[in-house]
């Protein structure tokens, strides 16, 4: 046959009309371009997604969630009306209701704990991205049982961010991908953030500067890095204190920078066994001193001119002072830290430390850049030029959840401020509204009063014992027991111990438990089979022991069935939303930026935004701010509430836009606001000015640019805090000063882990005996996050979850592929199969966490992988460690946030005759959206 | 059987960087939403909720473990879609001359009205590029976004495949190969980019650039020298050192 061509038109038109709004596939926050078309009935339907080119977030670029969007708007698990919980608990039983009844049933269980006892509700919001709204709704409940998921994501990694230099990574920063020459990575799943790890990988690649992978799982960013450091897990603040000693032994610190932006000269009292001990020098202001090495004499930190002394000491009263860096130095340069003693540990030779340690100093001081750019800092000196050092970093939950993880987070925040790469080109860069030293975050509140809102904000910063949230008796204050001896510095709060707390009535009974995106009795708790059967278990009554749970979700998640009354959430492209600088902003290290939700298309179902349905029952409820004097509603939705609410005077949740429509971060509500949002593509955005984009905690024009954004009353500069003298206060607590103390049995550990240096040290490995095999989870890049169930498209890339292991334990087992495994833990044990995986740490298992779902969950038919082949390594883990024998039982967590130490786990491999199912397997749960069709043909357009 | 052009005014195809590719399937995805609701029939999906799902796409990324002779093992992520051959195997066993490459740029498409879903070329394609749609009994392949690349209603900057759009990465980059002097065939000169099996004689358009040598670090840099034998000398240094900054001592 010759060769012949069709008429092919291939200029098809693409839509009839493009929305923009912003992606919640996950948290990465994308903007997106969502085409429309008519549909067979003439109305509009999504027919493409794809990136928003002029985002900040994305530039246009869209990962594999955002582009299957259009399978979430369609999916079979969407909730379709509110439901009433007719059957036992757990089983699935609902009958669909009214919203009228919904709410009427809640307004009846929630308005008698608020004239009562507020605390008797827990309100704790899961994957929440509003949480300043919702937290608000909280506070005016007045109940102080609020937070949302951070105490089981990366507590551990934000807190110590915060604490060490006012900020951590992704929403608070993020390397200066255009200028830096040398990333290396720590213990980063294929996860936060999304899609700008990969531009910005992307734009490493292309510069030829160079990737160095610290992860035990080599996969995804892993895999394309230069070079791949295979870490034991657990042990990465250790290998990261011994690049320290490597860099301060060789001299490679910045002693510039050091001097004047951190808290390295500051002074530190070495008077043991008084209350003294180990607190800075200040003056009568509370200002820390330093020696200034003109004068030699004392002098605040921030005085025009001042030198602080790096080397000298002070003697007053007997007391000696020594400068923070000398006690750096005792200890990171002891032998403690040296290659050859911490590698075995680690799983890394000692001269691959030393290599990874040389070329870190080598890009650092050999490729340091200069950028011909003055500014001037907050003492009134100014520079000709911005010194840059070449090497940055990038670090998340891999190293974040471990019972050790807030020192090694800590490590790292001091290994990156002792190159002198933190806010210099090159280096690591904050995003508005940080940098923020936690000074100046809130303080936890938990004072309740019936029939009023809580004292202030739930969560914040203690900074001493006086801070913790206990009662008068000394007994926790939250449910969750945050912010007390048992985990101080736990400003997330600690979601993970809501459902066992509460039902065994520790520190109290509670009423209500209301929970909104949190599939608690799946993947998102530890000990999922436990806390199933904590959420059914009667009293000697038959009455449930946690007697009401209110649950909100878009999908029929595992958790739905285990609530009495479900209220069902749209999805992100059915509802308004603020993405806000009051809360977890979308910011760029050059820009200030918010953005928005906006409904392209409506729901087709008898479904309400989560934050609506809030506004109504806090209207309802007749909570201060929700109504007016008169008893009407102050907001008419959550959109009203975005473009009206004012947190302080001219202060909102939107920062565009304000006043007559050219005001920026400042400025009167503009009923225009949101229009204006979706006519700019649903963001907002505003660059920084280039003498203020580096040195932003010192920078003088970053302060001020900083003010009048809004983002703070007044200037803030501030020194990093390689020593965190708040530890130091738990610490003398702990060995008997102060009014407020510790009890006994948690002294030693308060002691010993609470140090203001960083430390590293082996986790509680009490029970392990015979487990020795360590265990991690991580989700795939396809799938983020588990909040948007299992989409057609997506669950054809991940529909089942093998057991990754390392090539010297298959055969170790006699396992080959596809074989099957009994992995057991001190706590647990589950069938799985297998397969083996070479470019694995040698001593490490891992799976794809969340793939396995329940049956009769999700709109997934009973035999789908998911459930038939896929698992869950949660069954393994317990929020408690085994017993100790001692009477107590201690958390599976981070002695100072109470992070969950997901990644703590051991366990123990035996081979197996392959089951019918991966095990354990749980009796189906009716569903109460059945199942999804059998076959997608989806096109909108003729 | 059909018959291909004597030659192409142009070779449109893909390079794809091997070194840069994360394996995060945001190509196949887009692909997959752009090609549901654009070309020919959608790309359907049975069993989407079931126990075996199974989906056209016509893209897919695979994964690979290198396990090098000395050194760590390493895994490679490859993605995979038609390669818009010179010598199209596809093409030539065509009974009913619905697959055919495009004289102006190269592009191997179906036509699907022509197409009797007898699954000869995908027998014949020794990449496995081909899907046959269950739902339509028809054919499936890369188009290259041959509605997206001359499309008078995209935006200039946006007439690209929608794997390329949309890559995270910046691993795809689309072009002329034919053109010795465009941005891809730079790229595929400098980088060593290659040809997928080239023994199969099927001279593919697409290129792939190759993984960068890995795990060199401990060859690079000497180790570091301390500048004091003890610890205790230290802070000796640290004086002499902070003499020697701007504003220092003398």
């Amino acid at each position: 046959m010759v060769h012949r061509q069709p008429v092919l038109d291939t200029s098809p038109e693409v839509s009839d009309e493009v929305r923009q709004t912003t992606c919640y596939m996950c948290a990465c926050r994308c903007g997106i371009n969502v085409h429309m078309k008519a549909g067979a009935d003439g109305e509009k339907q999504v027919a493409y997604i794809e990136g928003n080119r002029d985002h900040p977030v994305n530039k246009g670029v869209l990962c594999a969630k955002g582009s299957a969007g259009i399978m979430q708007v369609n999916a079979p698990s969407r909730l379709r009306a509110p439901l009433k919980r007719v059957g036992p608990r757990g089983s699935g039983d609902f009958e669909e209701i009214s919203w009228d009844e919904a709410l009427e049933i809640a307004t009846g269980w929630l308005k008698p704990l608020r004239e009562e006892a507020p605390e008797k509700l827990a309100f704790f919001t899961g994957r929440d991205q509003s949480q300043s709204f919702t937290g608000w709704w909280a506070q005016q409940f007045g109940t102080p049982n609020y937070a949302a998921h951070g105490g089981f994501c990366s507590v551990n990694m934000a807190t110590a961010g915060i604490y060490t230099m006012g900020g951590s990574f992704w929403e608070f920063g993020q390397p200066d991908w255009d200028q830096t020459k040398l990333l290396l990575l720590f213990g980063v799943a294929e996860d936060h953030d999304s899609n700008p790890i990969k531009m910005g990988l992307g734009k490493i690649k292309a510069r030829g500067a160079r990737v160095i992978g610290v992860n035990p799982v080599r996969t995804g960013y892993n895999a394309v890095a230069d070079d791949w450091v295979g870490i034991t897990p657990g042990t990465d603040g250790l290998f990261i204190l011994s690049l320290v000693h490597e860099l301060m032994k060789a001299g490679k610190i910045d002693l510039d920078y050091l001097a004047r932006y951190t808290n390295a000269p500051c002074l530190v009292a070495e008077a043991p066994g008084t209350a003294q001990h180990g607190l800075l020098l200040r003056d009568e202001d509370g200002k820390a001193l330093v020696i200034d090495r003109a004068s030699g004499k004392l002098t605040p930190f921030d005085r025009p001119g001042v030198r602080p002394d790096l080397t000298a000491s002070h003697d007053r009263d007997g007391v000696t002072y020594r400068p923070v860096l000398h006690l750096m130095a005792d200890r990171y340069l002891s032998q403690e830290y040296a290659p050859e003693t911490v590698a075995e540990r680690c799983g890394i030779p000692a001269k691959r430390i030393r290599a990874v340690a040389a070329e870190i100093a080598r890009v650092a001081f050999d490729e340091a850049i200069e950028l011909d750019r003055e500014w001037t800092d907050f003492r009134g000196e100014t520079h000709k030029t911005m010194v840059g050092r070449p090497v940055s970093f990038h670090a998340m939950r891999g190293i974040s959840a471990h019972a050790n993880g807030f020192q090694t987070c800590r490590a790292l925040h001091v290994l990156q401020i002792l190159l002198g790469t933190v806010e210099v080109p090159g280096g690591f860069r904050f995003k508005p509204p940080y940098p923020k030293p936690s000074e100046i975050h809130p303080k936890p509140h938990c004072c309740v009063t019936p029939g009023a809102p809580l004292d202030g904000p739930h969560l914040g910063f203690v900074h001493g014992p006086e801070d913790l949230a206990l009662k008068e008796d000394g007994s926790p204050a939250r449910i969750d027991k945050a912010f007390t001896w048992e985990n101080p510095m736990s400003a997330h709060g600690l979601m993970h111990m809501v459902i066992s707390n509460a039902h065994a009535g520790d520190p109290y009974k509670i009423d209500t438990l209301f929970m909104y995106m949190a599939n608690m009795a799946w993947n998102s708790s530890m000990n999922t089979k436990g806390v199933m059967e904590m959420l059914t278990d009667t009293d000697e009554s038959g009455a449930y022991v946690i007697p009401r749970i209110i649950y909100s979700d878009a999908y029929s998640s595992e958790m739905v069935a285990y609530a009495d009354l479900v209220l069902p959430d749209t999805t992100y492209l059915e509802r308004h939303d603020c993405i806000s600088l009051l809360d977890r902003p979308i910011c760029e290290a050059d820009a200030m930026a918010d953005a928005i939700r906006w409904p392209v298309v409506e729901p087709d179902r008898d479904v309400r935004g989560f934050q609506s349905v809030l506004i109504d029952l806090g209207a309802r409820l007749g909570l201060p701010g929700f109504i007016d004097e008169a008893g009407k509603a102050v907001y008419a939705d959550y959109a009203d509430y975005i473009v009206k609410h004012e947190r302080k005077p001219g202060i909102g949740p939107l920062a565009g836009w304000r006043g007559d429509g050219t005001e920026v971060g400042r400025g009167a509500p503009n009923p225009e606001q949101m229009q204006r949002y979706i006519d700019n593509g649903g963001f907002f955005e505003t660059h920084i000015p280039e003498a203020a984009a580096y040195y932003k905690p010192w920078n003088a024009a970053y302060q001020d640019w900083a003010v009048s954004m809004g983002l703070f009353d007044s200037a803030q500069p501030y020194l990093f805090q390689l020593y965190v003298e708040p530890l130091r206060h738990f610490q003398l607590a702990a060995e008997g000063h102060g009014d407020r103390q510790p009890p006994d049995h948690l002294r030693d550990r308060i002691k010993s882990t609470m140090d203001p240096l960083p430390i590293w040290y082996e986790t509680d490995q009490q029970g392990n005996d015979g487990y020795t095999v360590n265990a991690l989870t991580q989700r795939p890049m396809a799938m983020y996050h588990s909040w948007g169930s299992q989409n057609a498209w997506l669950r054809q890339l991940h529909g089942h979850n093998p057991l990754y292991m390392p090539t010297r334990l298959m055969r170790e087992h006699g396992l080959r592929d596809g074989d099957w495994a009994l992995v057991s833990s001190p706590h647990g044990e589950i069938t799985v199969p297998v397969m083996e995986m070479a470019a694995l740490n040698d001593n490490t298992v891992w799976t794809w966490n969340a793939i396995g779902k329940r049956k009769g969950a999700w709109a997934l038919e009973e035999d789908a992988p998911e459930a038939t082949r896929g698992f869950l390594l949660n069954h393994l883990i317990h929020e408690l460690l085994p017993p100790k024998g001692d009477g107590l039982r201690w958390a599976n967590s981070d002695p100072i946030t109470g992070q969950a130490a997901w990644f703590d786990l051991k366990v123990r491999i035996e081979k197996v005759a392959p089951p019918a199912e991966s095990r354990p397997s749980f009796p189906p749960i009716k569903s109460p959206v059945g199942t999804g069709p059998k076959g997608l043909r989806w096109k909108v357009g003729k | 059987m059909t018959e291909l052009p004597d030659k192409t005014d142009r070779k449109m195809g893909l390079v794809i960087d091997l070194d840069t590719c994360v394996g995060c399937h945001a190509c196949v995805i887009s692909c997959k939403g752009w090609n549901t609701e654009n070309y020919g029939a959608p790309l359907s999906d049975q069993s989407p909720y079931g126990a075996d799902p199974s989906g056209t796409f016509l893209n897919r990324v695979h994964s690979y473990e290198v396990q090098p002779q000395d050194g760590l093992a390493q895994l490679v992520h490859f993605p995979k879609s038609c390669l818009h051959c010179e010598d199209a195997p596809c093409v030539t066993v065509c009974p009913t001359g619905a697959s055919y490459k495009r004289r102006e740029d190269g592009i191997v498409l179906v036509n699907e009205s022509d197409c009797i879903g007898c699954g000869l070329c995908a027998w014949a394609c020794p990449y496995g590029a081909r899907e046959l749609d269950a739902a339509e009994g028809v054919m499936k392949k890369c188009t290259l976004c041959v509605d997206r690349i001359y499309n008078e209603n995209l935006p200039e900057e946006d007439r690209l495949p929608a794997c390329v759009r949309t890559c995270p990465a910046g691993a795809r980059h689309f072009g002329d190969l034919g053109d010795p002097d465009s941005a891809v065939s730079q790229l595929v000169a400098e980088r060593g980019g290659f040809d997928l099996m080239p023994e199969q004689g099927t001279r593919p358009v697409n290129k792939y650039l190759p993984p960068r040598p890995k795990d060199r670090i401990a060859a690079a840099p000497q180790a570091l020298e301390p500048v004091v034998e003890k610890a205790t000398g230290f802070l000796g240094w640290l004086d002499r050192a902070l003499d020697r900054l701007p504003g220092g001592g003398d």
